[in-house]
This record gives C-alpha cells, structure tokens and sequence, in this order.
C-alpha cells in the first residue's frame, strides 16, 4: 500500500472488519436480507453499492461546506436518487442485459442505509478522497457480507454457486443427493439470512473481544 | 458549520437551485438517452416473442435469444402474420391484420400493443386489442399471445406460443421487480421448460389453464395433462400470479381458437 498513507489504508480495511458496516454498525441490514438467495445477485448489489458509494461519498464531501444542515438529509437523498437514476438509465441505453439483471436493486440502492449513514457520519465531514476511501471500505465490507451470506444459502438452499449445480442433479439424485441428502427450501428464505449474519457476529465477537458491547 | 447556511432564506435559495440543476440533469440525461432505450426495449419484445415461439440460440440450461443484430430480419421472416382481434365481453369484434391495424392506428406495429393499457380499457368497460403472432415451428402453426399480470411485489408479463389446439408450445416470463433467488425464477430455463405441452383445454373444448402448483407430485412435470405445474420454492405469490395470468388473459383468446377449428 505504497499508494495510501497508513491512515488511509485504514479507512479502507477497518470497515472489512473492525467496522464492518452490517455486522458492527449494523446498517445495510434490509438489502442483505432481500438478495442473498443466491450468490450472482449479492455480487451485483455488491459492485452496484460500491460504484454509488464511492461516488455519492466524493459528491456529498464536495458539497460539505455549501449544504445547509436543516436540509441536509434531503439533499443527500437526493444525490444518490440521481446517481442511481443517471447510471440506470445509462445502462438501459447501451448495456440493455445488464439494466435488467439491475433493475430490481435500483429501489434497494436509494433506500441503502449504508449510504445515508456514511454520508452523514463521513463524508459531511471529511475531504473527498478520504470519503472516496471511505465509500469503497465501506461498500467492500458490505460486499463481503453480502457474498458470505449468499454463498452459505445458495449452497445449502438451491445446491447451486452462481448458478452452477455444485452438489449434483436433486431431481435425478446424482452427486451428494444420491446419499439422501436434500436442499434445505427454508435457506431461501429472508429469515435464514438475518440467521447467518446473526452466526458471522458471533463469531467475529468471539474471535475479537474489544467488539462486544455491554 | 457558519451562520450563513443556516439562514432560512439560503436554506430556500439552495433548495431552488438544487431542484432545477437536478431536475435539469435528469431530464436531460432521460431524453438524450431515451432513442437508444426505447430501440433495446422494441428489440426486447422481438427477442421475447421469438423466444416463445422457439426461436432462440439456447444452449443446455440458459436462456440466450437470437442476437439483437438477427433479431429484425428473423421476426419479419418468422412471424408469418401479426393479427390483431378487437375484443369486448368475450366477442370478437374485429379481426385485423398488420397493415388494416397500422392504417389505424398511427402506424403503430402490433406488436408494441401496450398490454396494460389495453387491460385498463378493458376493465373501463371498454373494447380492447389482442395482439396474435403467426409462425411455425416443425412444420406446424403457432399462435404466440402475450399476457400480463401481478407477481409478488411489481408487474409480471410474458409470451405464450400455442397451437391450434391451445397446446403450449413454448413460453416465456419476465417480471419487473420479483425476489432474486426466489419469484425472479419464472425467468429461468426449468421453470419455463415445465409449461411445454401442458394443455389448457378440457376434453370437451372447455378453457381450465394452468396451475401453479405446490406438491404437484410431479416434480420432472411428465404428466401433460394434469393442468398443473411444479412451483417454485419460496414463490408462491409470483407463482399464483403466474396461473391468473395465464388463465385470464389466455381465456380471452379462446373464441379466435374456436373460429379456427370450424
């Protein structure tokens, strides 16, 4: 990380981790609970997050100091309703496949409470490349999240990874399911996500002590 | 923070100017942008229609449509005829073909009938059009309608190619905002497949359609003549959607069927 100050580089790692924006700061919880079924979706919401994070933290750090504080919220809506809006009609115009795998995240983006929060706990305050870095560590921890989640209840739900059948046919009972084994239909269900996210805090806890609150 | 963005009348003054910037750039951005849309969203339904009726680059599993470069020449020559049926309380008005329709209505193509404004007329106690795709496929007459309906939790549409008999010779759904994982699979290959040779006509000519239906004991859906199909896991709102979609709007198409049979 020649590239990065080491100050920096931890506006970067902390929020993997330390500071993950779902486990620790428990934000972006909604979004990780709606499209983890399966693995391609968390992946897109991921980089879809990461682009207006990154973005929309740099435009509000910018904006900073000609925001009025009473109506701060609104405006920060605002900056990342159009973003979103800008780049799916972007998409809809010369990507058309990519705009309707998209389409049902766009709702989920605006409502992102990640973004919201990092707007106004960092960005509001702080300098556009900091908050740039920021956006990117914080939609990173997201990602990973996302991608954890989405890989244990694909897997054990539909028997798939993006798609592909990894445990063998359930219908023809080739592979694993030749020996009884069945999908488990409840990992698909919002539920189950809000499940593994509670085991994945538990086991961040556990392994790092100065994390549990009293 | 200094005083000054804490004033009312900055607080006003900011407000207007970020309205009209943002307002401008979002209508700019729209209207600069909306030839290239609408021309993916025409070649969209082209793919969809040919989808259904079979034509389609499909390899084991996914879903590929013919290419958007091949996509105009392969709907003028696929699809023999576009039929038009003006509809009211069950009875055909009026039968039209592609040219009377256009004559009529602004050179409009029948198939960018906008299915749910038709569904509005109908439901004002209007008539409405029902738009028909001829072609073939292995040598015989396919009919593709199209249908559309509510899933879960936004709009749910697709194309469904018959035969003269309302055998079903293909489908194809798409939805505008189902559940990832979940009511998003009616999009995929072996939800889609199921409905092939399914029937929607009792023995006697009466119209029964299609059900969605859990624990169906027919998961590899051999039986074709069970009006059921296997649903999907975790999707029984979009599921249903599917059947009453399918029931409503196909039972319309039932007395241009009727016709052909006499």
């Amino acid at each position: 990380m020649g590239l990065l100050s080491k100050k920096d580089a931890k506006l970067i790692t902390d929020p993997l981790a330390d500071n993950n924006p779902i486990t620790i700061q428990v934000l972006g919880i909604c979004s990780a609970l709606a499209i983890t079924a399966e693995l391609k979706a968390s992946l897109v919401m991921g980089i879809a997050v990461l682009f207006v994070l990154g973005v929309g933290n740099v435009v509000i750090s910018l904006m900073r100091n000609i925001i009025p504080s009473k109506i701060r919220i609104i405006v920060q809506l605002i900056v990342v309703a159009s973003l979103v809006i800008i780049v799916d009609q972007v998409l809809k115009a010369f990507a058309y496949e990519l705009s309707k795998t998209l389409s049902v995240f766009i709702g989920l983006i605006i409502t992102n409470c990640i973004i919201m929060g990092r707007f106004e706990a960092f960005a509001l305050g702080n300098g556009p490349w900091k908050s740039f870095l920021d956006g990117i560590g914080n939609a990173l921890g997201y990602a990973v999240i996302l991608l954890i989640v989405g890989f244990f209840r694909e897997l054990l739900g539909s028997g798939t990874l993006f798609g592909i059948p990894v445990l063998g046919d359930p219908i023809e009972k080739t592979g694993l399911y030749a020996t009884g084994y069945e999908n488990n239909g409840f990992m698909l269900m919002p539920p189950m996500a809000l499940i593994i996210v509670g085991l994945i805090i538990w086991v961040q806890r556990s392994r790092n002590k100065a994390l549990i609150e009293d | 923070m200094s005083n000054k963005t804490d004033s009312n009348s900055y607080t006003i003054i900011f407000a207007i100017v970020m309205v009209i910037v943002v307002g401008s750039l979002l209508a700019f951005t729209a209207s600069s942008l909306k030839p290239n849309i609408k021309e993916n969203e025409r070649m969209e339904k082209q793919q969809n229609i040919l989808y259904a009726m079979g034509v389609n680059e499909n390899e084991e599993g996914s879903i590929t449509f013919i290419s958007t470069e091949k996509v105009a020449e392969a709907f003028s020559t696929k699809i023999s005829e576009q039929i038009v049926l003006e509809v009211k309380d069950g009875k055909i008005l009026k039968e039209m073909n592609r040219d009377e329709f256009m004559a009529a209505n602004n050179n409009k193509e029948p198939y960018l009938i906008d299915i749910k404004k038709q569904q509005t007329r109908a439901k004002n106690g209007k008539s409405r059009f029902l738009p028909l795709f001829k072609g073939q496929q292995e040598g015989n007459t396919v009919y593709v309608a199209p249908i559309r309906g509510n899933g879960l939790w936004d709009a749910i549409w697709g194309y469904v190619a018959l035969d003269t008999d309302m055998i079903i010779k293909g489908v194809f759904f798409d939805h505008a905002g189902e559940t990832p994982g979940l009511g998003a699979n009616i999009k995929q290959r072996y939800f889609m497949d199921d409905f092939y040779g399914e029937k929607l006509l009792t023995e006697a000519g009466v119209f029964k359609g299609i059900t969605v239906a859990k624990g169906n004991n027919d998961p590899k859906n051999e039986d074709k003549d069970d009006y059921e199909v296997d649903a999907l896991a975790g999707a029984t709102i979009t599921g249903d959607g599917v059947s009453a979609m399918i029931k409503k709007d196909l039972k319309l198409y039932l007395p241009y069927f009727k016709n052909l049979k006499k």
